[in-house]
């Protein structure tokens, strides 16, 4: 298994010093962290992650060749798929392309989140990080 | 002691007012002794975003689902959670929650299994109070610990299991509230939602498709009774003395459609298949209607 880039891997290591209420705290904060879209992407159309339950666009740009950005779209009312969100650009924004496409798309299950959030909801965090893949291979391919 | 109905014009049209208030009526009586305010969310972490002063939490997931076995919780664990929340068996409990009361809907459902005597739904849920700029808060909910009695649960009554629904074929209504995609089997979920992992599309033979929405108004409060009854009386043909089942994919959206039957429209035996798509589209051999 390939390794978590290492701010993924701390954010991971947090989620597993808590317990469970305080593991729904951490996503919440997560959530609250997350980014408003950057006002140069309004009236665009982004990517939906169609596997999240509410409404969550994702954008990815590459910087000085290599550096990858991220970009994310949702609602307060969904404040589950924001921390979801949340946690993948907390943990890969600013990474290199070879650490995005190399971070294992069942990193989540490490979260300890599935007892609390449900295994299907939880589904939707490998949804984020698969497109943000895929966004960056097609982009190598062009 | 539980609290006197809500006498809202719109509500005493509906055969049970007594199960619905009104946002008027929640927002004077909050604080009133007897009364618990319960959230109920198909997210589990709005509540920790804000919710109605003095309101507190129940999970469908982590507080109604049992943790082990595809079951509720037990007796035992059913009333350590009404205890800690500081609900008796006199208390009037009423439930909100997102997404056009699904949640709230499916956990009124639940108190009901296990016979709590007043629990009502807060017509239109947290949009509504939302909308209406009404106060919302962060601040924890104390509560002072009740004893709430051991009750078995009753899964005759409202509860319909898979053999159930089996023998019911061809004997009374089936009532599937999906989206009309999911019924005709052309989607294994919701228009949106994730894919759940069902084998088979389709709908149980003889089932008539009124997706649940339809009971709504845009702003999560119910239609009218008058409106409703041209729906399910009307179009469907139904009766209120019918034996009637409804079912989605889990159990939730058609809390919500059994609510407006038993509740609004005073049906007398409609039971909730929680089990669902997600278990009919699954199980073995039992038989499935799908447009060719």
């Amino acid at each position: 298994m390939s390794e978590l880039p290492p701010r993924l891997a701390e954010i991971v290591g947090e989620f597993q010093e808590v317990d469970r209420t305080e593991r729904l705290d951490l996503l919440l904060e997560y959530a609250n962290d997350l980014p408003d879209l950057p006002a140069r992407f309004e009236g665009q159309e982004l990517e939906r992650v169609h596997e999240c339950q509410t409404p969550l666009f994702v954008q990815t740009e590459v910087e000085d060749g290599d550096i990858v950005r991220l970009y994310f779209a949702a609602p307060d009312e969904a404040p589950t798929s924001k921390g979801f969100a949340g946690i993948i650009h907390a943990g890969l924004d600013g990474c290199t392309i070879d650490e995005v496409l190399g971070t294992p798309s069942d990193f989540a299950s490490g979260l300890g989140l599935i007892e609390v959030v449900s295994p299907l909801r939880m589904r939707s965090v490998g949804a984020i990080l698969a497109r943000v893949k895929r966004q960056l291979m097609e982009r190598a391919a062009a | 002691m539980t609290l006197a109905a809500d006498t809202a014009p719109k509500l005493q049209a509906y055969a049970h007012p007594e199960r619905l208030v009104t946002t008027d009526w929640l927002a004077e009586h909050l604080g009133d002794d007897g009364l618990v305010v319960i959230e109920s969310n198909e997210d589990v972490l709005l509540y920790r975003t804000g919710h109605i002063p003095g309101a507190h939490h129940v999970d469908w997931h982590l507080d109604l689902n049992d943790d082990v076995m595809r079951d509720y919780v037990s007796p035992e664990a059913f009333a350590a959670m009404c205890s800690a929340r500081g609900i008796t068996p006199d208390s009037t409990v009423v439930v909100y929650g997102d997404n056009f009361n699904w949640w709230a809907a499916y956990a009124l459902w639940v108190f009901s299994l296990f016979g709590h005597a007043d629990v009502r739904l807060l017509d239109g849920g947290r949009a509504k109070w939302v909308a209406e700029g009404r106060d919302m808060t962060t601040d924890a909910t104390a509560a002072t610990p009740s004893t709430y009695p051991v009750v078995p649960r009753d899964d005759a009554t409202i509860r319909a299991f898979k053999e159930d629904v089996l023998k019911h074929i061809g004997n009374g209504p089936l009532v599937d509230v999906r989206s009309p995609g999911e019924f005709s089997g052309e989607l294994l979920h919701m228009p949106d939602y994730p894919q759940e992992g069902v084998q088979r599309g389709g709908h149980v033979p003889t089932a008539q498709n009124v997706p649940w929405k339809r009971a709504a108004n845009d702003d999560g409060s119910f239609k009218s009774v008058d409106d409703l009854r041209g729906i399910y009386e009307g179009e469907l043909g139904m009766k209120a003395g019918d034996d009637v089942i409804t079912y989605c994919r889990i159990g939730e959206r058609s809390s919500h459609t059994w609510f407006v039957l038993t509740h609004l429209l005073g049906f007398e035996h409609v039971r909730n298949y929680d089990g669902s798509w997600v278990e009919w589209g699954n199980a073995v051999r039992v038989p499935i209607e799908k447009p060719a």
